[in-house]
C-alpha cells in the first residue's frame, strides 16, 4: 500500500432505520492527512455515517475500508487507531478533565509518563492547563468540545472523527478549534468533521455534500464551487426586500435569496442578465449600490444543486 | 482481558459511585436500615393495631375475652361496633385493621362442646400488617383459651386437658423469642446482599445510556468481558462492606451467635454477590433505563429471596411444587450457607452442596452477562 492510497474508502454504504433509508449508497474516500468534511442539514445522515465508520454501527450493505482493514467485518480492529467524538458530549460529567483523560488514555493503553506529558500539552494547547480539578459538567459548552478533542487526542490515533463538533458552539469558539484541526493536519492526522454549517465547508481539503442519506457532490471546494450550475449574481441595496420582488421570476432567474447587504440571484447566464435585471430594479424604483457577479459560497451551491436536483 | 483497561473502567465506577453520595449511601446504610426495620420490624411497627370488636354475645366469657385484646399492648381497641354495616364501614375507613366478631353462641358452645371460635375479619390491603396482627390474634386467643383450661380445671378438680378450648390453628411465627431472632438474622444478611447487589450494578450500564457516554466507550478498545468485571468489582468491594456491617449489627446488636469462621463467611458472600451483581448487570445491560432495571432487578432478587429463600418462611413448610421452585431460587443456597455458618459454624466441606450449586449459578450469570454485552449503539 502506499501512502497515496486512501486511508477511508467507503463503497456504497446504506443504513436503514425500519423502512427509512437514512444512508443510501454512500461513497466516498479520504486521503491520508486530510481535513474531510460530511456537509449537510440536519437529518441528512452525517451522524448515522460516522457511527458506521467509528464501529459503533453495523451498515446494512456497502463496505468500509480504513487502513487496509475492513471495518465491517472487524470492527475492532480499527478501534486502536481511530478516535469518534461524538455530536453529543460523550464524556463523564461528574469526573475531572484530569480524570477524563486518564480514562481514555488507559482505554488505549497509553503508557502513564506519555499520558502525563501529552495530556498537559494538549490541555495547554487549547487554553485549559488550569481547568484539570474542574468537573467536565462544569465546563463551557466550548470547553467541553476542546476536553473532548483532549481526550480524543491523548492516544495519537490516525484518524480522527468528529462529528458536528460545533454546532451549537459560539463563533470565537469554532475559530480556535479549526485552529486546533489545522495544528492537527499539520502532525499528519486524517480527520472526517461532519457539519451543519455550510460556510465550514469551505475550511476542508475536501468535502462531500450528503442531503437526505445521499452525496449530491464530492470534491474540493473550489472544484465543487465550479459546478455551479449557472452564475451567481449579487445585487447590493438597502432595500433587499424590494429588490427580491422586482426580480423574482424574471426570465432566466432560478433562485433569489435576501443575504446581509441585498440579494444573491442565480441565473442562467451572466452577461445577458445582468442588464435585464438593471433595468427590472430600474423600473420598479428601487435603489441599488451595485451588481455584479459574485463567487458562489458552498451555501449557494448547495442550494442550487438541491434546486436543480442536479445529484452526482 | 488487560489490567490497564480493567482498572480504568473499574476506577471510573468508584469515582461515579464516590460522587453519587445518594447511592452510596442507600448502599451503605442498607445494612442498617434494613437489619434494624425487619430485625425489629414486629415489635417497632406493629404495636396498637387498632381494633374493632364485635361483641354479638355480650356474656361474661365474651368479655373476658376481649379484655385480654384490651390488655394486651400489640392492639388498641378502636371501636366497639354493633353491627355488621358499622364493621364494616369501620375497616373502609381504615380505622381498624382487624375486627373481632364473637358469635352470639360462644359460651354456650363452649359450655356444650368445651370448644368455641371467634372470627377475625382482616383489612388485606395491608397484606403484612393483616398477617401480623392476626397472628397476634390468634396468640391473644390462645392465651385466652389456655386461662379457660386452667380455669375449668381448678372448677372440676381435674387433669389440665390436651384440647385447647378455643382453637388456635396458626403458628405465630414473629414470635419475638430469641431463638426466632437468631433463625431469622442470619438470613436478613442474604436479603441485604441481594438488594445492596442487584439494586446498584443494574445502574451501571443503564446510566452509561442515559447520559449519553456509551457511544463513546464502545469506539474504544475496551472488550466486553473488561466492562463487565471492572463495572462489578466496586460493588463487589460495597458489598463486603455491607457484609461486615452485617456481621457487626447481627451479632453485637442483635446477639446473635457467629459460630464460623470469617473466611467461609466472605468467601461465600462473594460468590452469593457475583451471582446477584451478575444479575444486575445483566439486566442492565438488556433494559437501557436505570429505572426499568432497577425495578426488574428488585423483582427479580428481593421477591424470591424473601419469599423463596427460607429466611423467614421455612421451605419445608411450603407446598411440594413451591418446594420444588425453591431449588431454582439462588438465595435459598446462600441462606443455607450462611445460617449454618452463624449458627453451626459450618465450614466450606460441610456447604460442598449449596455452594457448588452457586458455582453454578454463577458461572452461568457471568457467561450471559459478558455475552449479553454487544459494542454497538443498534
Ligand atoms: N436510531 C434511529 N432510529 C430511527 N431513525 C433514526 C435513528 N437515527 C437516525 N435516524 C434518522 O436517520 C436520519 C439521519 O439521521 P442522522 O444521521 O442523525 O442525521 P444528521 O446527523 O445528518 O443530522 C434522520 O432522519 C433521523 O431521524
Ligand atoms: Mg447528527
Amino acid at each position: 500500500m502506499t501512502a497515496e492510497s486512501p486511508i477511508i474508502q467507503v463503497d456504497g454504504l446504506v443504513k436503514r432505520f425500519a423502512a427509512f433509508t437514512a444512508v443510501d449508497r454512500l461513497s466516498f474516500s479520504v486521503n491520508r492527512g486530510e481535513i474531510f468534511g460530511l456537509v449537510g442539514p440536519d437529518g441528512a445522515g452525517k451522524t448515522a455515517t460516522m457511527r458506521m465508520l467509528a464501529g459503533v454501527m453495523r451498515p446494512d450493505g456497502g463496505a468500509i475500508v480504513i487502513d487496509g482493514v475492513d471495518a465491517v467485518a472487524d470492527p475492532e480492529g480499527i478501534k486502536p487507531h481511530v478516535s469518534y467524538m461524538p455530536q453529543r458530549f460523550g464524556l463523564y460529567e461528574d469526573l475531572t478533565v484530569d480524570e477524563n483523560i486518564r480514562f481514555y488514555a488507559d482505554l488505549f493503553e497509553v503508557p502513564p509518563a506519555l499520558r502525563r506529558e501529552r495530556a498537559s500539552r494538549l490541555l495547554a494547547a487549547s487554553g485549559m492547563s488550569n481547568f484539570g480539578k474542574f468537573r467536565a459538567g462544569q465546563l463551557s459548552g466550548g470547553m467541553k468540545q476542546k476536553l473532548g478533542v483532549a481526550c480524543a487526542l491523548v492516544h495519537t490515533p490516525k484518524i480522527l472523527l468528529l462529528d458536528e463538533p460545533t454546532t451549537g458552539v459560539d463563533p470565537v469558539s469554532r475559530r480556535d478549534f479549526w485552529r486546533i484541526l489545522y495544528g492537527l493536519r499539520e502532525d499528519g492526522v486524517t480527520i472526517v468533521i461532519s457539519t451543519a454549517y455550510l460556510d465550514e465547508a469551505e475550511r476542508c481539503n475536501r468535502l462531500t455534500l450528503l442531503h437526505s442519506g445521499r452525496a449530491l457532490y464530492c470534491d474540493t471546494p473550489t472544484e465543487l464551487k465550479k459546478r455551479m450550475p449557472g452564475a451567481l449574481i449579487a445585487i447590493s441595496s438597502m432595500d433587499g426586500r424590494a429588490v427580491r420582488s422586482a426580480i423574482t421570476g424574471k426570465p432566466g432567474v432560478s433562485q433569489v435569496l435576501l443575504v446581509g447587504d441585498g440579494v444573491h440571484a442565480v441565473v442562467d447566464n451572466s452577461d445577458l442578465r445582468i442588464p435585464q435585471l438593471r433595468e427590472a430594479i430600474g423600473l420598479a424604483g428601487v435603489q441599488v449600490s451595485g451588481i455584479a457577479v459574485a463567487v458562489p459560497s458552498i451555501e449557494d451551491v448547495f442550494v442550487a444543486l438541491l434546486e436543480t436536483g442536479q445529484a452526482q | 482481558m488487560r489490567f490497564r483497561r480493567l482498572r480504568a473502567i473499574a476506577l471510573k465506577e468508584l469515582l461515579q459511585i464516590w460522587r453519587d453520595p445518594r447511592s452510596l449511601m442507600i448502599a451503605l446504610l442498607m445494612p442498617f436500615t434494613q437489619m434494624f426495620l425487619l430485625g425489629y420490624g414486629v415489635t417497632l411497627d406493629l404495636k396498637h393495631i387498632p381494633v374493632c370488636t364485635f361483641d354479638r354475645e355480650a356474656s361474661q366469657n365474651s368479655q373476658s375475652l376481649l379484655k385480654h385484646f384490651e390488655a394486651s399492648s400489640y392492639f388498641a381497641i378502636a371501636r366497639n361496633v354493633r353491627t355488621y354495616p358499622e364493621l364494616i364501614s369501620a375497616i373502609d375507613r381504615s380505622d381498624c385493621k382487624i375486627a373481632i366478631v364473637v358469635p352470639p353462641d360462644f359460651s354456650e358452645r363452649l359450655n356444650d362442646t368445651g370448644t368455641s371460635s371467634v372470627q377475625a375479619i382482616l383489612d388485606a390491603t395491608d397484606d403484612n400488617t393483616a398477617n401480623i396482627a392476626y397472628g397476634y390474634a390468634v396468640a391473644i386467643v390462645s392465651g385466652y383459651s389456655n386461662d379457660v383450661a386452667l380455669d375449668a380445671l381448678g372448677r372440676q378438680g381435674g387433669e389440665l386437658q390436651q384440647i385447647q378450648p378455643v382453637a388456635v390453628q396458626s403458628r405465630v411465627w414473629f414470635n419475638e423469642d430469641l431463638d426466632s431472632r437468631n433463625f431469622i438474622i442470619p438470613g436478613l444478611v442474604a436479603v441485604i446482599m441481594a438488594l445492596v447487589g442487584a439494586q446498584l450494578t443494574s445502574l451501571t450500564i443503564s446510566r452509561e445510556w442515559e447520559r449519553g457516554t456509551m457511544e463513546l466507550l464502545v469506539s474504544t478498545p475496551v472488550t466486553p468481558s473488561e466492562v463487565m468485571v471492572g463495572k462489578l468489582a466496586p460493588y463487589l468491594a460495597l458489598g463486603w462492606i455491607d457484609a461486615s456491617f452485617c456481621l457487626i449489627i447481627a451479632t453485637l446488636w442483635f446477639g446473635v451467635p457467629f459460630r464460623g469462621t470469617l473466611f467461609t463467611l466472605f468467601a461465600t458472600t462473594t460468590l452469593f454477590l457475583t451471582v446477584v451483581l451478575g444479575i444486575g448487570y445483566l439486566l442492565s445491560v438488556l433494559i437501557r433505563s436505570q429505572i426499568g432495571a432497577s425495578q426488574v432487578a428488585l423483582l427479580l432478587t428481593m421477591l424470591p429471596t424473601t419469599l423463596l429463600s427460607g429466611y423467614v418462611f421455612p421451605i419445608d413448610q411450603m407446598p411440594t411444587i413451591i418446594q420444588d421452585i425453591t431449588y431454582l431460587v439462588y438465595s435459598r443456597y446462600y441462606v443455607t450457607i450462611i445460617k449454618a455458618i452463624f449458627l453451626k459454624g459450618a465450614g466450606i466441606a460441610a456447604l460442598a452442596v449449596p455452594i457448588l450449586f452457586l458455582l453454578v449459578y454463577a458461572a452461568a450469570v457471568m457467561t450471559l452477562a459478558a455475552r449479553a454485552f454487544r459494542k454497538r449503539l443498534d
